[in-house]
């Protein structure tokens, strides 16, 4: 089962891969991570979705994580509330007579096209992982021709 | 005034208590050796290789309590300490290790004799730095050995490159620590020690089994109040012997693979175990899902992570063992009603007794067994990684914390000769021996070289079977007899010990036994002893891995 899990790191030379390095050492698997700098220059924030097949295993990631001298907290937001959201970049088939379909997509979902070139479209949009999976569905019938993700944020409500 | 990086990192040293740093010296780290030629108050044994300078940080430690040095240059010499960080990390060891790298401009450049040794010992470190600005330096020492010495005990590494060694700036000596991201905590949760007493009071077949965290907290009083007052059975782990008494009424011995019988079956059909600093680690449980399923579980460790990990606990208490027993002594009101199961106790002891059958060659374990009636056991007692181990593990009465120096995690053949200079250092009025394999001897047999020079008088004891005897006993149980690559040739150990300068005797009867180790602890010198033993001789009682700890072979029962 996935399960979110945010973490404040000092945001010291090699915080990454002591994090990164503990996963696969214990054989933890990670589905996505971002990471980037707080409002503190010296703390960062990392989201980081994990595989974890049972409470047990979860709670091991959690206390493994404590143990590391540069992190300062571990949140699991599977016992919270919060808000998560997923940034894509998309390049897909486009030519002008889809600008109708596209524009209908936009409507349901948070997103534009940033840039046209021949007959490819940049698009980019941002939403939680169902509304990402179902809006990548829509894409999927232009054809998408490569696509990038940020990995999920996250932030408690 | 300004001082260089490496007049620094050495005052740093003084400053935090090190008496003693054990390394070796090669390109870039010399400024720091150039620095330490004339520094007063630090006193350097220089290792014959850079391995068993870490493993004679970490036998001091260990004998001491105190936090152990090592020092390496970069590259090969601090890919040399490698194995001994490893062995420190999984021990919990406090050790701090500095090693030289080279300057910063070149780093990452493949230069010559450059390791990323922060990367490689990331997963072995409890925490490790690189220092790339001199102003950093004093305060990183501090925080080496302040997280190497709190909470877990563990290794820390710090990486030094030259430039920051020879670069200068005013020495500034932090008086405080503070890390708003590592707090370890001391007290336990008063409410679960409150649960924990009751449990206690209330148990029908309770037993205590504790760990190395016994001798790390410093809690052997503690827990033989705690033994004392409430008349459990107590069982130990390989970490942590010496912690608890082993002639006392109450004593156990060591449980797990090579645990005494009765020690097993009584965590085997326990009602209650009180788990103390140790980590249910897999020599101990044997087959998890069948381990004392009708018991339920205090477990009292300092770091949150050993709890809950291999067996579901029921009363998770995380702290430091020495106040948490403190604190759990005034709970514990009354012993609790455990006549029954002491005498059940007592009949598995009768049924299933220590012991070995008498051959006509010298067997091993009665050369343990000499040892402890030569030193009285009051010696240090450290040993290699093997059958050897084992025994000297069964047969020695160990009864004070911090006496036996051993590779428990890890595992590591070739630890306990260095460790033992370690060890002698840190207690220089003890009769220190390394009980070692032949095997196990040839890993770090150079270090011989460091014990002449230095005038480091330590004893060893080869149980000289002419085997790798523990994987040839695995061998000859479990792979049909087929001994692939486990007879093993030696050197002539007494003219090789000679050679150094050191002196050798061989013992090939039982009767030279007693007189040759005599000899040895009169002699003023490092001894080597070669004992030539019972080549077949296997560790009993014996719980062949992934069965459960009660389904023994071997043994006299």
């Amino acid at each position: 089962m996935k399960h979110t899990i945010s973490v404040l790191v000092e945001n010291k030379f090699g915080v990454l891969a002591r994090v990164a390095g503990l996963f696969s050492a214990r054989g933890y698997n990670i589905a996505s991570l971002a990471v980037s700098e707080t409002l503190d220059p010296k703390i960062s924030y990392m989201t980081i979705v994990v595989e974890a097949k049972d409470e047990k295993v979860l709670e091991q990631i959690n206390k493994q994580l404590n143990k590391l001298i540069d992190v300062i907290t571990v949140t699991d937001f599977t016992k919270k509330e919060y808000i998560d959201r997923e940034l894509i970049l998309a390049k897909i088939n486009y030519t002008p007579k889809d600008k109708p379909k596209l524009d209908a997509i936009f409507n349901k979902f948070v997103g534009k096209v940033i840039l046209r070139k021949d007959d490819t479209a940049i698009i980019e949009a941002v939403g939680d992982q169902q509304q990402i999976k179902v809006l990548l569905d829509e894409l999927n019938k232009f054809g998408i021709k490569e696509l990038v993700k940020t990995g999920k944020l996250a932030i408690s409500n | 005034m300004n001082i260089t990086g490496s007049q620094i990192l050495l005052e740093c040293l003084k400053r935090q208590g090190v008496e003693v740093i054990f390394g070796y010296p090669g390109g870039q780290v010399l400024p720091t050796f150039d620095a330490l030629y004339d520094f007063k108050g630090l006193k350097f044994i220089l290792t014959r290789h850079e391995q068993g300078a870490a493993h004679a940080a970490d036998g001091y430690a260990r004998v001491t309590g105190k936090v152990g040095v090592c020092l390496a240059t970069s590259g090969p010499g601090a890919t040399n300490l490698v194995t001994g960080i490893a062995n420190a990390f999984m021990d919990s060891i406090p050790i701090v290790a500095i090693t030289g790298q080279v300057p910063t401009a070149l780093i990452g450049n493949d230069a010559f004799q450059e390791a990323d040794i922060t990367g490689i010992t990331r997963p072995i470190t409890k925490h490790n730095y690189l220092v790339k600005d001199i102003k950093d330096l004093a305060g990183i020492v501090r925080e080496a050995f302040y997280i190497a010495s709190t909470g877990r005990p563990g290794p820390v590494l710090i990486d030094l490159p030259k430039d920051v060694q020879v670069a200068q700036t005013e020495f500034i000596w932090p008086e405080e620590i503070k890390l708003r991201s590592y707090n370890p905590r001391y007290t336990g949760h008063p409410g679960q020690i409150k649960r924990a007493a009751k449990l206690i009071m209330e148990a029908k077949k309770p037993i205590i089994y504790s760990g190395g965290g016994i001798i790390s907290s410093g809690a052997s009083l503690e827990l033989l109040e705690l033994a004392e007052k409430t008349g459990c059975p107590v069982t130990w782990t390989l970490m942590g012997i010496g912690g608890f008494p082993s002639k006392h009424k109450q004593s156990l011995g060591m449980l797990g693979m090579h645990g005494t019988a009765y020690a097993n079956h009584s965590i085997m059909s326990a009602d209650l175990i009180i788990a103390l600093g140790a980590r249910f680690d897999d020599r101990v449980t044997g087959r998890l899902d069948v381990f004392a399923p009708g018991a339920k579980i205090i477990h009292v460790d300092i770091d949150p992570s050993s709890i809950s990990k291999n067996v579901h606990v029921d009363i998770p208490i995380v702290g430091d063992l020495r106040q948490v027993l403190i604190e759990l002594l005034k709970e514990v009101k009354h012993a609790p009603a455990i006549e029954e199961w002491l005498k059940h106790v007592e009949d598995l002891k009768k049924q299933h007794p220590m012991g070995y059958k008498d051959k006509d060659k010298i067997l091993p374990q009665y050369v343990i067994q000499q040892i402890d009636e030569v030193t009285q056991g009051d010696a240090i007692i450290c040993t290699e990684v093997g059958q050897h181990q084992m025994w000297a593990a069964q047969w020695y009465n160990y009864s004070k914390p911090r006496t036996f120096i051993s590779s428990g995690g890890l595992g590591t053949m070739g630890f306990g000769f260095p460790a033992s200079i370690g060890a002698k250092l840190g207690r220089p009025e003890k009769i220190v021996f390394d009980i070692a394999g032949d095997g196990s001897i040839q890993m770090n047999i150079q270090e011989l070289g460091t014990c002449v020079a230095n005038k480091i008088n330590v004893k060893v004891a080869i149980l000289n079977n002419g085997y790798l005897g523990m994987v040839r006993q695995w061998q000859e149980l479990f792979y049909k007899r087929r001994y692939s690559y486990t007879p093993i040739t030696s050197p002539d150990f007494v003219k090789l010990a000679e050679s150094y300068g050191a002196v050798g005797f061989r013992v090939t009867k039982k009767e030279e036994i007693r007189p040759a180790l005599e000899r040895a602890i009169k002699t003023d010198n490092t001894v080597f002893i070669d004992f030539h033993v019972e080549e077949e001789e296997n560790v009993y009682p014996m719980v062949p891995a992934g069965e459960a700890i009660n389904n023994i072979i071997g043994g006299l029962a």
